[in-house]
């Protein structure tokens, strides 16, 4: 038990012994350090008579936020109904493509664990990486702004998400179920529908509702880069400083979020 | 015998549905039909424009063979310390600033005005999302990594601070009694009761957490709060794509590495 020694003597017992409350230190210390220096590096890209100036600029702009501009909710119902369908088709189509890559992820189904498991998880791990609004950005410079754009952004982000998850789902299986149904004569494709694909299904809804609930948040702001969805006239109400349109289509996002989580907490704590 | 499997003698098997409630499962599939419908009719492609688009497509996926680190190596190289630079600060502020969140946060711990605060604060950083608090940011602070920082940090506190506060929810009381009732004082009672107990999953979020402000930090310069995304959005405009893939391929390896380290820590602690 690590314990020091009082001035007067008496033995007291301590947390850590000394090497512990070196190392302890010295690890509070090298975060400070790196802390500081990357700080160092902000404060010098920073123009601190903006910030200084932040409070004014900040109690400037909800001035002019407040009150939303009710009306102009009239004009939100395409922008929103499109933004909705992103998050919905995405996800769909993402889905459609992430259960094959899945299947070949996952060890206990692959066709093969040196070629075509390493190419799965290489589709899964790039596809995860590169945030939507970079797919976004990518996509409007080959199909053209638009919906179109955003609904593909949002479906190639998608894959790795639903497929690391499936595949982690179908590695998971109860193999004695799978063996079972092999047993009774059934071909590959016969233990896949009656062996494998029940295990998983309420896997699957679960992801895909997740999944649909994060893609409602991403969509809102894929207009920025011009793929369609609310964004565009967030953009386009930034663009002109119109403070009163973008509080209300703040709001909408807010709203939308709200609803879109409220459901898929719903539909999950049904399945599960 | 039960008449209901007297009833089913002789017809074949059927594969039990998903949902059961048949009223629920045709409303579902009618809705989503009807759904698919309208949508499908509301989305204007055009056709046309997606072929042009499509030589331009393929030049991008021909840029990934060989992608040109050279050429702009110096604004690469900005613009990844910058992002990095946005990542530690960012996480370090998050976690300090998420503890006393989430320990406000667990219903055990705080009294019902601090919960409802600290809540509140959760899900308004939850609900935001990330790129749309760097406009805000920038709007504010004006253009540069500090904007981008703020947002980060920010986005930090609602996932940190609500996976934390359940943890704590989840905590062992015994233990926590324990350390009270030798006369332990609130910091002490928090520090020797409560923290041993969540430190390893407070790790592995936060590590967790590094890794996702990284992925964010490369799109906040789409909108002026620095990073990597100013760099990679000036090499979109300029149809740059042999830029954009070393960007692309940058921060794919980043993401992998840090994945990789993390999941070692994370199953060490463990």
């Amino acid at each position: 038990m690590p314990t020091s020694t009082k001035a007067n003597g008496v033995k007291a017992w301590q947390l850590r012994d000394r090497k512990g409350q070196l190392l302890n230190w010295a690890m509070w210390m090298g975060t400070a350090i790196i802390f500081y220096v990357s700080w160092m590096k902000i404060s010098d890209q920073t123009t601190w008579f903006f910030v200084y100036d932040a409070p004014r600029i900040a109690a400037d702009i909800s001035n002019r936020a407040f009150p939303p501009r009710w009306e102009y909710v009239l004009q939100l119902g395409k922008p929103v109904w499109d933004t909705l369908n992103i998050a919905t088709l995405g996800t769909i189509f993402a889905l459609i493509m992430a259960v094959p890559v899945a299947f070949l992820a996952a060890q206990n189904t692959t066709p093969s664990k040196i070629f075509v498991r390493p190419l799965a998880l290489l589709i899964i791990v790039s596809t995860r990486s590169v945030n939507s609004l970079i797919w976004a950005l990518l996509l409007v410079s080959i199909v053209g702004p638009g919906v179109f754009a955003g609904l593909i952004a949002i479906s190639i982000r998608s894959i790795g998400f639903c497929a690391k998850l499936l595949y982690e789902a179908i590695e998971e299986i109860d193999e004695t179920q799978v063996e079972a149904i092999r047993a009774t004569g059934a071909s590959g494709w016969q233990v896949m529908v009656y062996g494998i694909v029940p295990q998983i299904l309420p896997a699957f809804a679960g992801i895909a509702v997740f999944r649909w609930d994060i893609n409602i948040r991403e969509s809102t702001v894929l207009g920025l880069v011009g793929a369609g969805g609310i964004g565009l006239q967030l953009q386009s109400s930034l663009n002109v400083l119109a403070w009163p349109q973008v509080s209300l289509i703040l709001l909408v996002i807010l709203v939308a979020v709200v609803i879109g989580e409220y459901v898929s907490a719903k539909v999950r704590g049904a399945i599960i | 015998m039960s008449s209901a499997l007297e009833l089913k003698l002789g017809t074949r098997w059927k594969k039990p549905p998903f949902i059961t409630d048949a009223k629920l499962r045709w409303a579902l599939l009618i809705g989503s039909v009807i759904y698919l419908i309208l949508a499908f009719a509301s989305l204007e492609i055009n056709w046309a424009r997606v072929y042009e688009g499509l030589e331009r497509g393929w030049r991008f996926i021909m840029a990934f063979s060989q992608p040109d680190f050279t050429s702009r190596a110096n604004d690469i190289r900005e613009g990844m310390i910058e992002s990095v630079i946005m990542t530690v600060t960012s996480t370090i502020v998050g976690i300090a600033i998420s503890i006393p969140v989430a320990l406000g946060a667990a219903r055990n711990i705080a009294p019902m005005p601090i919960y409802l605060v600290c809540r509140f604060v959760i899900s308004i950083s939850r609900a935001l999302n990330e790129i749309i608090v760097a406009i805000l940011f920038v709007a504010i602070f004006g253009f540069g990594p500090l904007a981008g920082f703020l947002t980060l940090s920010f986005a930090t506190i609602g996932f940190l601070a609500k996976l934390l506060a359940e943890d704590i929810e989840d905590m062992n009381k015994s233990q926590a009694e324990a350390i009270r009732a030798t006369g332990a004082s609130w910091m002490q009672w928090i520090n020797y009761g409560v923290q041993p107990q969540v430190m390893p999953r407070l790790i592995g979020l936060s590590i967790y957490r590094l890794d996702i402000n990284f992925r964010e930090s490369a799109v906040l310069g789409l909108v002026g709060a620095g990073g990597i995304g100013a760099t990679l959005n000036t090499a979109f405009d300029r149809y740059e794509f042999g830029t954009v893939a070393a960007i692309l391929i940058i921060i794919i390896v980043v993401v992998m590495a840090l994945e990789y380290i993390s999941g070692l820590i994370r199953a060490r602690i463990k």
